[in-house]
């Protein structure tokens, strides 16, 4: 099949790692190659993580700047900051809802506008979509679920071509039992939110 | 049952590349298997060691990667499947043994993984540890992808027990941390009973004995170079003039590249998995089949020089190239874009790379750098030697060691000068304090003291120098996953099978003259002991105990209790000037605490010049 390059971008805490784990067991249940790169270790602390996952018939784990076909942020200055991964093609999910650098809280740093983030992404790619995954989050019950809302956005938008079911099937698999109900009511509103963007 | 035991061969499962390495080393029988966690190996380790709790295999996290290699050298020699693994500096710890157990080889399957980090991504360097292959004379394997790395460990124990030799795997980042899916195959039960035979004539490596290993390690080398020349893991793909020569993950990019730029007819790739001894027959060939050659390895170039010297014996004289200031770098890691680029400029093949995106009108992004948690006793310890040294009028400077804690040496806490390696900031603190007249306190985390910090502290007592230790004992090795190590209390994991080491003991019995032990939550006691260590005249040491705030809270020994900014703030900022916790946030000016991520360890509180900080009442 074509190549998809897909980038998550988050803060250290947010989630990203399963996100991936979760797209990963949906490509599994949807007959789809894929393969996925992640950086663990010190960058966890807080830092800036990222995960490249690449579905279809590539070869590579890991996906150089300009080429990613879809960035999900999971963080507004991060999906900004990783701008330099996309191209004019690259449809671009980003979550809203800020988190601090400490930089800037100890006065180091100016973080952007938002509403200047989200029309600088959307004049230099394809399309922006994009959601406050945060407060969607805790309205499905936690804020854990930030990563599951946005996952939801993503899959709303089709470009991935996974079915509803086989994603949920994968939360299904990959998720704690205990957080289930409530991933699942994020995923909803993940979904729900895309569409309305 | 953990899922990499699992024994229905055939099932199909996405796996992280460290687990699949764990599940091929169960999948080759192996019975004992050693290790000192580092970034990017520790997850092998951490399953290998959730699999020893519900298997035969044997498993231990061993003090440091010299112990470990040696604690598997034995088991090797005792007729047992061992797998011994660790991060590329580890080896560096590991090299002593490494090099005299190349003479004395195996007497069952033996593999020891280096785990490299181009790029370093949680690394202090990115020496490329090929070279320790051909250093010491052990054959060498390197996996391409996640699905190949599992069948090569089982490819390696046998490997190793043909030639009675350890056998070096060598992985690097984006294998042990990439997913793929990979099919599980059939559990091979290891031999766990072992028995050491006597063979003083190969075991004991005195002058006379070593002499004629030395002679049988080459004769090993040569066996296993004839096994390179028709091993499965070197291959050649596809058919051309333009030869490309190349290894590990750079093999995809390749194949990628090859593909997109449309020259799948016009190009043959060699494929090098079985790369120490090279197969110089097979390469040789290669070469004589190709107008111009192009060898494209991360790192050093290991496989361009062998093979430019391939050519000069056989008197072939056409353009070989890798590392140079237009094709490839030594720095860091490659990309497939990357090396398309260069293959299409080496072969003059037509390629105009994408425009780039205009990036000029995006605003400068304030950086994110990684940064100790909210609740981190170290940032406690850090603040009260800075407080402590600041009204003792003295200037200080801080060796500081491998752990969470180097991120100390970023601002504000600016704690932290010196660093080179595990266990450097002991030693080190010796030679700066007798080299200059500054005032030196050096920190190590618990784990690093366990591992090489004890040495430089006999050192320190022994030759009288005169410095401040500071040993902050969080209670597990916190950077790499919370592993445990010897002052770990075994029984909070439910093992009764572990001793435990008590640091206080150990120093007071190095003859350390003085040792005081602080909880760093206590800000305004722990500063008035730290005074006292960093006036004292010789070897002080100050043990620091609070556990790491992420285990404690996983262990649910810790239960986060917020604190909150009431309105007695009249805005000195101080509590972010001076320990900049994650958990503060500024919001229309004034500093507020998010009750999501404090825990409540009440450092801010204790710094607040006005007492405004307080818990939070829900």
């Amino acid at each position: 099949m074509e190549t998809i390059r897909l980038i998550i971008v988050a803060v250290g805490g947010q989630g990203n790692l399963l996100a991936s784990k979760v797209l990963g067991e949906a490509a599994l249940i949807s007959g789809v190659p894929v393969r996925m790169s992640e950086i663990h270790g010190m960058a966890q602390r807080g830092g800036v993580v990222e995960s490249a996952i690449v579905f279809g018939d590539a070869k590579s784990s890991i996906i150089s700047d300009g080429e990613a076909d879809i960035l999900l942020g999971f963080e507004p200055a991060e999906t900004l900051r990783a701008i330099n991964r996309c191209n004019k093609k690259t449809m671009v999910i980003t979550n809203t809802a800020t988190l601090m650098p400490f930089t800037v809280a100890i006065g180091r740093g100016i973080y952007p506008d938002v509403e200047n983030v989200k029309e600088l992404l959307r004049a230099k790619t394809a399309g922006l979509v994009s959601l406050d995954a945060m407060k969607l989050a805790k309205e499905a019950g936690s804020p854990m679920s930030v990563n599951i809302v946005l996952l939801g956005a993503l899959i709303q938008t089709g470009v991935l071509g996974f079915s509803k079911e086989n994603v949920i099937e994968a939360i299904r698999r990959r998720t704690k039992p205990a957080f289930l109900e409530k991933n699942l009511h994020a995923f909803e509103l993940g979904m729900k939110a895309a569409q309305l963007s | 049952m953990h899922k990499l035991l699992n024994d229905s061969p055939g099932d199909k499962i996405m796996l992280l590349g460290n687990e699949a390495i764990a599940r091929g080393a169960v999948e080759a029988g192996v019975a004992f298997a050693t290790t000192y966690p580092g970034t990017p190996s520790s997850e092998i380790s951490l399953n290998l060691f959730q699999m020893s709790q519900e298997s035969d295999l044997y498993f231990e996290y061993s003090t440091n990667e010299k112990v470990a290699l040696e604690v598997a050298a034995a088991a090797a020699n005792s007729g047992l499947r061992t797998f011994c693994m660790m991060k590329h500096v580890g080896l560096n710890v590991a090299a002593d043994p490494l090099m005299t157990l190349a003479y004395v080889g195996v007497t069952a399957g033996m593999v020891i993984l280096t785990a490299d980090d181009p790029a370093m991504f949680s690394s202090q360097n990115e020496q490329d540890n090929r070279y320790y292959a051909k250093f010491g004379g052990f054959p060498m394997l390197e996996p391409s992808s996640v699905a190949e790395v599992k069948e090569m460990m089982k490819d390696a124990f046998e490997l190793s027990e043909s030639l009675g030799q350890p056998v070096l795997l060598r992985t690097t980042t984006r294998i042990n941390h990439s997913n793929a899916f990979v099919t599980f195959g059939d559990i091979k039960k290891p031999d766990i009973q072992g028995r050491f035979i006597r063979d003083p004539h190969r075991c004991v490596t005195v002058p006379t004995v070593s002499r004629g290993l030395h002679v049988k390690l080459l004769e090993k080398l040569e066996k296993a170079g004839q096994l390179a020349e028709s091993s499965g893991f070197n291959f050649v793909q596809g058919s051309g003039k333009f030869g490309i020569i190349t290894n590990g993950v750079s093999f995809h990019y390749v194949e990628d590249g090859i593909k997109d730029l449309g020259i799948e007819d016009k190009t043959s790739v060699l494929r090098m998995g079985f790369s120490n001894p090279l197969p110089g027959k097979m390469i040789k060939a290669f070469l004589k089949g190709c107008d111009k050659v192009l060898v494209i390895e991360e790192g050093e170039p290991f496989m361009e020089e062998a093979v430019k010297a391939f050519a000069q014996e056989e008197g072939i004289v056409i353009p070989i190239n890798g590392k140079s200031k237009e094709l490839f770098s030594r720095l860091f890691e490659y990309d497939p874009a990357m090396v398309r680029e260069k293959i299409a400029n080496y072969f003059d093949i037509e390629y105009t790379p994408a425009p780039k995106m205009d990036i000029t009108d995006i605003p400068e992004i304030p950086i994110r750098p990684p940064n100790l948690c909210s609740g981190c006793s170290h940032r406690a310890t850090f603040y009260e030697v800075k407080k402590a040294a600041k009204e003792m009028d003295m200037d200080i400077i801080c060796p500081t060691d491998i752990g969470c804690y180097t991120l100390g040496f970023l601002p504000p806490l600016s704690m932290g000068d010196f660093v080179i390696c595990m266990g450097s900031s002991v030693s080190s603190s010796c030679g700066f304090s007798k080299a200059t007249d500054q005032k030196v306190v050096s920190f190590i985390g618990d784990s690093t003291f366990f591992h090489s910090g004890i040495t430089g502290l006999v050192n320190a007592v022994f030759n009288n120098h005169n410095f401040t230790l500071v040993i902050l004992e969080n209670d597990i090795t916190a950077m790499t996953g919370h592993q445990p190590h010897p002052g770990v209390d075994m029984m909070r994991h439910g093992f009764d099978t572990h001793g435990r080491i008590n640091i206080e003991k150990i120093v007071r019995a190095l003859g350390v003259e003085h040792v005081s032990v602080v909880k760093p939550f206590k800000v305004k006691k722990s500063i008035d002991i730290i005074k006292q260590a960093l006036e004292f005249k010789g070897v002080s040491v100050v043990i620091s105990q609070e556990p790491c705030a992420l285990y404690a809270k996983g262990l649910k020994l810790l239960k986060p209790k917020a604190f909150m900014v009431s309105d007695q703030c009249t805005d000195h900022k101080d509590c972010i000037n001076t320990i900049a916790c994650p958990s503060f946030y500024v919001e229309d000016g004034r500093v507020n605490i998010d009750a999501d991520t404090c825990v409540g360890c009440a450092v801010c509180a204790q710094i607040c010049p006005e007492n405004a900080i307080r818990p939070l009442k829900k």
